[in-house]
């Protein structure tokens, strides 16, 4: 038995609880199924696939922060590009990255196929770090250490993009992330670093 | 039946409603508000297309991250709200012929909204509100800016009692017989979920407006994004909740749409009730404060429940044009209905854009880049605002855009001035829109981030060189934001034209067509006498699950096969970058 023709515009009389016809039935019910494959797509990836955002998360104390970063910079500085200094961790290490108003700090030198836990956070406001040009995004909070495994899979000479609105000079905050190969190519010169992209895989 | 009127009414000579006075005033009021914000709005957006089109780079970047405030602030805060508020006041005394609760309260709330936006405005164009539209702690704000938001929040609040009220009276004085008609219930649905924001709202600008002030020492930035999200995706639910229910009431009056259901299309309302205040996750996906766990759960809205509501909605709205058409002898084909419908009726052409692009691209690429590992491809760049102008501006703007031209001649009782430039309207503002979302989303694609003076960095101790196809995409974005914005100025000139100038119309003959009124008042779409019957006829079982509403399960399925596409699509592109756990 259906409803009376009626409109939206119209009150309804009588009980409207009644059963949907079958087109309706039917649509909702490849609705909600394709609703559950959506939901499940995401536990699946953290299971099979490559690329999660979990990581590990801290509070940690921006001071603190800045002194790992310092001592990190330190240890592992092989040079200096526009008086930041360029970093290279062996594979496996622990790695800082300091955003704050308007700089990426410090330059990371990291090699191809090796897995390194990023750690990063902010001094002073939000920042968003965008690896260009693969376009990998995270929030970057201050007060809050995210640490993600990360394993570049190609060389290139690639650059972060502050992408959280963080004041009026946010269009200047550029960093920059040199990823080698086996053997240590690209070496980009400092004073003119070239953009190389992707690179080889 | 009715209770003894004491308050001065008009009775509707087009749809026979008792509308009275004081709630009229009080759509009007509101309804002009919002045209107001509207009109700064859109020229904010001129200056900002035409800024982030790189080859024109307008503005200097102070006056653009500025503007960018602004323009977030008059659409997606005063315009959208103020028209809701109007929205209420119709749906809740119009539609059930009844008055309203405490009509001096709702001017005096009314009030309260104007000087709380009229604060904002002051802080933001006087440059002590530089922190964007989401104004993320620590960046600090004058404490006016805040207090003008808490006034507004406030005021609107007080709006959605006194709607409430309202029902409790027409119910009480028996205004109307039976259950309330959908479109009522639509309305209510965004009242609900408009007392769960704006309670976030509270949660979130109270304690930044102490903090501004000195009272609290510091505002957690992570709590602070969770909770402002509360308030900001939440606030996108109201629209969706309010166009919907404006579909439904546009299918009605252009077409003769009918409910197929109601227990489909009702639940469907409260299931955006139950999941919404989950929203806020998708925000978080790339952040720092929360596990995966949490980031799935709530991201989905609980199994992407009120994404199942919109593809509810997304069938039962067309299928319910369908259905009225085809019970009014549009029989022809599989999409007979569509092709013969009034396409020069501004309402019709305004309501089936907003289906369109708010389903097909607003829905589809928001699940899509709101899914936890895709969101790294997606944060912060360009996409995401190409996402959302499809919903609120190509979905529920348009919404109300057609809705307006049929409220000017039913509540402010005028002709629709410059006719013409109506009828072509919403498709020169829904195809100016749908541009600037595609170059937007494709040159998000390639990491352009959003909020971003200059994508040429040439201030930036780095050189970044993005790919010449993104000079293509910004131009497209920019050619297509100059169509929309002049789409949006004639709307804005047709309105005002009409109200203040319009030539009055208080009769409808029906069956003579009028310049300046739409076709579903002068032709209205009426059922034949023996709809009851062809209605059972269509729906025999012997005619399969394609009976009543052939077309729109066609349409539906090239809905579905395009939304697969699309999110494997992403997927794969996932597979390309580094390997991040």
């Amino acid at each position: 038995m259906l409803t009376k023709v009626h409109t939206g515009l119209e009150p309804v009389r009588g009980i409207w609880w009644k059963p949907a016809h079958k087109a309706e039935r039917v649509w909702v019910g490849i609705a909600f199924a394709w609703c559950m494959v959506l939901f499940a797509m995401m536990p699946l990836w953290h299971w099979k696939g490559g690329q999660n955002p979990s990581g590990t998360r801290r509070r940690v104390e921006p001071k603190a922060f800045y002194a790992r970063t310092m001592a990190f910079a330190t240890q592992y500085k092989v040079g200096e590009d526009r008086g930041l200094p360029i970093a290279a961790p062996p594979p496996g290490a622990d790695v800082y990255l300091i955003g704050l108003t308007f700089q990426w700090y410090p330059i990371l030198k990291l090699e191809r196929g090796k897995e390194y836990t990023l750690h990063l956070s902010s001094l002073d406001v939000n920042h968003g770090f965008s690896l260009f040009p693969l376009s990998i995004n995270f929030q970057v909070v201050p007060g809050y250490d995210y640490a993600l495994r990360v394993t570049p899979t190609a060389a290139g000479d690639l650059r972060i993009i502050c992408n959280e609105f963080c004041g009026i000079g946010h269009h200047t905050m550029v960093g920059r992330v040199i990823v080698v190969d086996a053997a240590d190519k690209p070496v980009a010169d400092n004073q003119r670093p070239t953009l190389l992209g992707g690179g080889d895989r | 039946m009715t209770a003894p009127v004491l308050y001065p009414f008009r009775t509707c000579n087009a749809t026979g409603h008792r509308i009275d006075l004081s709630a009229e005033r009080l759509v009007k009021v509101n309804a002009v508000a919002a045209v107001v914000s509207l009109l700064v709005g859109a020229i904010a957006a001129l200056l900002l297309v035409l800024t982030r089109w790189q080859a024109i780079h307008l503005l200097p970047a102070v006056w653009y991250y500025r503007i960018l405030g602004v323009h977030g602030m008059n659409m997606l805060i005063f315009f959208i709200i103020f028209f809701e508020m109007a929205v209420l006041w119709f749906a809740g005394t119009v539609l059930l012929d009844a008055r309203p609760a405490a009509p001096k309260y709702g001017w005096f709330n009314f009030g309260l909204m104007v000087v709380g936006a009229l604060l904002v405005e002051t802080m933001q164009w006087s440059g002590r509100a530089d922190v964007l539209f989401t104004s993320y702690p620590p960046l600090m704000a004058h404490p006016l800016f805040y207090l003008g938001v808490i006034f507004f929040a406030v005021g609107a609040l007080g709006v959605v009692g006194q709607f409430f009220a309202t029902l409790v009276i027409a119910k009480r004085e028996k205004t109307y017989v039976g259950s309330m008609p959908l479109v009522v219930y639509g309305a209510m649905t965004a009242a609900v979920i408009a007392v769960i924001t704006l309670v976030h709202g509270a949660a979130v600008y109270i304690p930044t407006f102490l903090w501004s002030i000195g009272l609290i020492k510091a505002i957690d930035p992570e709590i602070y994004r969770l909770l402002w999200w509360a308030l900001g995706h939440s606030s996108q639910q109201i629209n969706v909740a309010a166009m919907v229910a404006i579909w439904y009431m546009l299918g009605a009056l252009t077409v003769g749409a009918v409910v197929l259901n109601e227990k489909v299309s009702r639940s469907a309302f409260v299931l955006y009730i139950l999941f919404i205040s989950m929203a806020s996750a998708h925000h978080l996906l790339v952040d720092p404060g929360f596990g995966s766990a949490w980031k799935i759960v709530n991201t989905s809205y609980f199994m992407y429940m009120a994404v199942l509501a919109s593809m509810v909605h997304g069938f039962t709205v067309p299928a319910g044009m369908e259905l009225g058409m085809r019970l009014r002898g549009y029989t022809d084909g599989l999409f007979g209905w569509l092709r013969r419908a009034p396409w020069g009726d501004p309402g019709f052409s305004a309501l089936v854009l907003s289906v369109v692009v708010f389903g097909f691209f607003g829905g589809i690429t928001g699940v899509t880049i709101g899914t936890e590992q895709i969101n790294i491809t997606v944060h912060n760049t360009l996409r995401v605002p190409g996402h959302f102008h499809a919903t609120v501006v190509s979905g529920t703007a348009m919404a109300f855009m057609g809705a307006t031209y049929y409220l000017l001649p039913l509540v402010f009782q005028r002709k629709v001035a410059f006719w013409k430039l109506a009828k072509i309207q919403p498709y020169l503002f829904s195809f100016g829109m749908l541009l600037v979302e595609m170059g937007m989303t494709f040159a998000g694609s390639f990491g352009v981030p959003r909020r971003h003076w200059d994508i040429s960095f040439s201030q930036a101790p780095f050189g970044v060189q993005f790919s010449p196809a993104v000079d293509l995409f910004l131009a497209v974005m920019g050619i297509g934001g100059i169509l929309a914005v002049t789409g949006a100025l004639a709307f804005i000139a047709i309105a005002v034209k009409s109200v203040f100038l319009g030539e009055k119309v208080t009769e409808f003959t029906r069956g003579v067509a009028m310049e300046g009124v739409p076709q579903g008042l002068t032709h209205p779409p009426v059922h034949p006498a023996n709809a009851d019957e062809m209605n059972e006829a269509m729906h025999a079982p012997e005619r399969g699950i394609a009976g009543a509403t052939p077309g729109t399960l066609v349409l539906v399925g090239v809905f579905l096969v395009a939304f697969m596409l699309y999110y494997f699509t992403n997927w794969k592109l996932l597979t390309f970058l580094w390997k991040i756990g």
